[in-house]
């Protein structure tokens, strides 16, 4: 029977030991921490293959549970289960875990051991935060996830590194602190930390409030959300090439988790009396932030900001709940911004990990980001630029790619909901394009000015296995979407029923 | 008039305590230089010994004697054992540092003892007159510690500080004491709420009394706005002597605090609660604030004391027994974890090199990955990260403060939590992300200094991921009284 083995477990604590037995056994033996961070990222993959084939799509409710009384004094419970809105972030993370450390094979040469024991040490931290039941068990994974985080961008980062990560921390630190206080408040109501039990529970209108808006401060900044983004391009710009993966296709999916998981359901009334407000700054994000995208030299900075545009969409479709069930009456249009915000987040989970690999992979043999300092790359690197290109397409949301799927699915409610947000949402795909394509004229066509892109070298074996893989699941999600959506359909129809639920 | 001989059997372990002491101190003059260490194993020895003697015995009720001053009962027993924990992990890193910096001498050791000594009999105090005993025989051995180096310069200074500005406070504690006797007619605490709660008491001097009382005890914990000598002693103390006067002392000092104000003067709340708010706010602030400006890792860490004991003071704040169980737990582990910090800055000092800028830290992780992973733990222990055991402190203390119904002061905390982050993860860049000086490998004098200081980091994961069984402890040793 699979339920019985504690699969959830498993998936959390065998990539943090594997990472401490990294740490330990890899020292001044390189290749043997890679193959040992290999084989412990592979196993965690295919263990958490089960979680999909197991999975009820029928229910709502949560399965592969595993509860263990963890200090019953506070009522605090090791609590894990997954549900349609998590199950798919938790393959998403196991998934990408295995491209982080293909991607680092030859291109990390300092401390390879710690970097990797780094690495799977937060792969198991990020599968708990998206299976952990009970609030406080989720806020330590939460929490315990900026130690290594911290670490990498400091120590394998660029040249402003340290200025970096010392604000990503202190940012999603601040962030996540109100979070803690209201976890407390809730438990001091209810006498219970299970998220579970603070969906259920009854708060008044006051408290919603207060707790909607320390939830928005700690998973907005994680999105992140206008005007607290400023970290995202900081951070992005001076990580590795792995820990920018990381952050874009797996830890900006904590912040739009934790809105399915704990705003709405916890603070329905609160959602629909504030929902203008996320909204305002979705579209803000999705227009303005994609402006000046369009003005980056950078290109780990274009994608960054284009990575917060996109999260807009996720933002945006979760919000417009409110204003679909009041102007259409009925939950249709509601599902489906939802969905597209749940199916937005797996695909943007794809493609902006694709993206920063493809950045990754140019940076490795030419040191720079400058999109000035490529032109023509086409020429020398066919194979990569065939590639990159349909990672860009996947970006602009061009139909066929699992960029257009999400996409659509929240312009097409969002026009349900009110024809001005609509309009603006759309905007989008003309300043989409407009940034990655042209990035993609200047980097990858025209003529090789630049001695150094003549020397350039097409993908190796290693390279070209990552793309593909990501490029199939780009296009594969993006023609076929309908598995994914079966899995999300049932949890997502009772999350419509919490969020739409008046607690007073 | 006549007398009764009281029941000596509570008091054991204090008196066993004090016997060995009294046989050290005159065994350590006649132990030739080549036993000196014989005086170290003693000591550690008399604290086994006492120690076992409190688990033989262990109270699981109150049990009263000395004529009402001096108690017994659980939450005493847990607080001695950890004291005499925390002593024997002070007294290990101690040697060496002592041999390192050539000034190993027994006196050492026995001070730390009479201060041991003296933390019991606060802990066990019933009445004013104990608590002021217990008090005095505890400071007196640290001063003398202090100045234990009477050739440099700060170590005198430091002592001569903490000497003059302690007997002002304490002077301040006694006149609020007598304040609280001169109102209430009795000196031991049961006694004193019941005539307070009677409300026969002159209320006005009342409310002086516990005024004076509070100043006294903030002072002696170390919290704002009487905390200027914390930095100054933690500074100029030899190192070994800094770990000694920052760690087991604030037990004793919450001790105090708990029998002071929730056994003898529970009716006042009113008055001592609203002063306790703005001692823990100050310190906090302050504590978290300051501290950003120190490049010495001493001065830092006694910045960073004053804000735990800001944190500490939440659980008082909510003066209920789940409140004082969670300042318990906060403190102990506030001590483990202070054990851990100041015990890393003597495992990588040296003869004539004292480690403690954080610019000794600078690339740690190039030149001892282990310590630098070990101080990696420490670190984000106090600043509360999860999943090491500061955090649980922190989430304890803070949820007695929202259930008492201050929601704005745990929002105000944790506020000062993240700043206090920034000074912790300033040592973490140094230790990781700069180039060091010098980069020649770095090993601890004596790998017992590896040992005890990774064993000490490792408890705080350990305590962290499984903190249930201490807090379980802390919490029923309230409830039970």
């Amino acid at each position: 029977m699979l339920t019985s083995f504690p699969i959830l477990s498993t998936l959390i604590w065998l990539p943090i030991l594997g990472g401490l037995l990294v740490l330990f056994a890899g020292r001044n033996n390189d290749t043997a921490a890679k193959w040992l961070s290999l084989i412990t990222v592979g196993l965690t993959f295919i263990l958490s293959i089960p979680l999909w084939i197991g999975f009820d799509n029928s229910t709502a409710s949560m399965q592969f549970v595993e509860h263990i009384a963890w200090i019953p004094m506070f009522n605090i419970n090791y609590h894990l289960g997954v549900d349609g809105l998590s199950m798919p972030l938790v393959l998403l993370t196991t998934f990408t875990q295995v491209l982080v450390v293909a991607s680092a094979w030859d291109v990390i040469k300092d401390r390879v051991e710690q970097y990797m024991g780094a690495f799977l040490i937060m792969g198991g931290i990020m599968v708990g935060v998206f299976v952990a039941l009970d609030s406080i068990l989720f806020y330590v994974f939460w929490e315990a996830l900026l130690i290594p985080m911290f670490i990498v961008i400091g120590k394998w980062g660029g040249p402003r590194r340290v200025y970096a990560t010392l604000k990503f921390f202190l940012y999603t630190f601040l962030g996540s602190v109100f979070m803690l206080v209201s976890f407390l408040y809730m438990y001091y109501q209810s006498g219970s930390f299970s998220i579970l039990d603070f969906q259920g529970m009854h708060l008044g209108m006051t408290a919603q409030i207060l707790i909607f808006l320390a939830f928005l401060a700690a998973f907005a900044v994680k999105i992140p959300m206008f005007p607290v983004h400023t970290w995202l391009p900081d951070a992005h710009v001076e990580a590795p090439t792995a820990g920018s993966v990381v952050l874009a296709a797996i830890m900006l999916k904590m912040g739009g988790y934790g809105f399915v998981r704990f705003s709405l359901p916890i603070t329905p009334d609160a959602s629909m009396t504030l929902d203008w407000l996320v909204i305002a700054l979705s579209l803000i994000a999705i227009v303005y932030i994609g402006i000046v995208a369009l003005a980056q030299n950078d290109m780990k900075k274009l994608v960054a900001y284009s990575s917060i545009s996109h999260m807009g969409f996720v933002t945006l479709g979760m919000f417009l709940v409110y204003d679909i069930v009041q102007s259409t009456g009925s939950m249709q249009g509601a599902q489906l911004g939802m969905e597209g915000a749940m199916v937005q987040m797996i695909s943007h989970g794809f493609i902006s990990g694709a993206m920063f690999l493809a950045i990754g992979v140019l940076y490795d043999r030419m040191h720079t980001r400058e999109i000035s300092a490529y032109s023509g790359v086409v020429n020398k690197m066919p194979w990569f630029v065939l590639f990159a290109v349909i990672f860009s397409m996947a970006n602009v949301g061009l139909p066929g790619t699992s960029g257009f799927v999400g996409e659509f699915m929240v312009i097409l409610s969002a026009f349900k909901a009110n024809l001005w947000y609509g309009t603006l949402a759309a905007l989008t795909l003309v300043i989409g394009a407009a940034y990655t394509l042209w990035m993609v004229k200047r980097v990858f066509f025209g003529p090789v000015t630049n001695e150094n892109v003549e020397k350039l070298q097409d993908l190796n074996k290693r390279e070209f296995a990552i793309m593909a893989t990501l490029a199939i699941a780009i296009i594969a999600l993006g023609v076929f979407p309908s598995p994914l959506m079966e899995v999300m359909h049932t949890s997502v129809e009772q999350l419509l029923v919490q969020a739409t639920t008046s607690k007073l | 008039m006549n007398f009764v001989i009281p029941a000596f059997a509570p008091a054991i372990p204090e008196m066993a305590l004090l016997a060995l002491i009294s046989f050290i101190l005159v065994a350590d003059t006649f132990w030739s230089k080549r036993y000196q260490f014989a005086t170290y194993y003693a000591t550690q020895i008399s604290l086994v010994v006492v120690g076992y003697l409190i688990l033989s015995s262990f109270a699981t009720t109150q049990i009263i004697t000395f004529d009402g001053s001096f108690v017994r009962d659980s939450f005493a027993d847990i607080l001695k054992l950890f004291t005499i924990a925390i002593s024997m992990g002070i007294f290990l890193f101690s040697r060496e540092y002592l041999v390192q910096h050539k000034f190993f001498s027994g006196e050492y050791f026995v001070l730390g003892l009479f201060g041991v000594l003296g933390m019991f009999v606060m802990i066990s105090a019933h009445n004013m007159i104990t608590m002021y005993l217990g008090l005095e025989i505890m400071s007196l051995a640290m001063i003398a510690m202090i100045a234990l180096r009477r050739d440099c310069a700060h170590a005198v200074e430091a002592a001569l500080k903490y000497f003059i500005l302690g007997a002002l406070a304490t002077g301040m504690l006694l006149y609020g004491f007598s304040m609280i006797y001169g109102a209430t007619g009795s000196i031991t605490f049961p006694e004193m709420a019941e005539i307070i709660a009677s409300g026969q008491a002159d209320s006005v001097v009342l409310s002086f009394g516990v005024v004076f009382v509070v100043i006294g005890l903030a002072f002696k914990l170390g919290a704002v706005p009487f905390h200027m000598w914390v930095p100054d002693v933690y500074h100029g103390a030899p190192t070994a002597v800094t770990l000694y006067i920052g760690t087991a002392p604030k037990i004793a000092g919450f001790a105090m605090l708990y029998r002071l104000l929730a056994e003898g003067m529970p009716g006042l709340i009113e008055d001592w609660q609203s002063l306790i708010i703005m001692i823990s706010i100050l310190s906090m602030v302050i504590g978290s604030i300051v501290a950003i400006a120190q490049d010495n890792l001493k001065r830092l860490l006694a910045y960073s004391g004053i804000g735990h004991i800001g944190f500490l003071l939440l659980g008082v704040i909510a003066a209920t027994p789940e409140g004082y169980s969670a300042s318990m737990f906060y403190v102990i582990i506030y001590a483990i974890t202070s054990v851990a910090g100041f015990g890393m800055i003597v495992t990588l000092s040296r003869t004539g090199k004292e480690f403690d800028l954080i610019s000794d830290f600078k690339g740690l992780n190039v030149r001892n990955p282990w310590l630098a992973v070990m101080m990696l733990i420490i670190l984000f222990s106090m600043a509360g990260i999860p999943p090491f055991v500061g955090f649980w402190a922190k989430i304890v203390v803070i949820e007695e403060v929202v259930k008492a119904g201050f929601t704005w002061l745990a929002v105000l905390a944790v506020i000062m939590a993240v700043i206090s982050a920034f000074y912790y993860l300033k040592v973490v860049k140094a230790m990781y992300f700069d180039k060091p000086e010098d980069d020649s490998p770095l090993e601890p004098v004596s790998p017992s200094l590896t040992w005890a200081v990774s064993f000490t980091a490792i408890l705080l994961v350990v305590l962290g991921l499984l903190p249930s069984s201490l807090i379980d402890l802390c919490y029923h040793s309230l409830k039970a009284l």
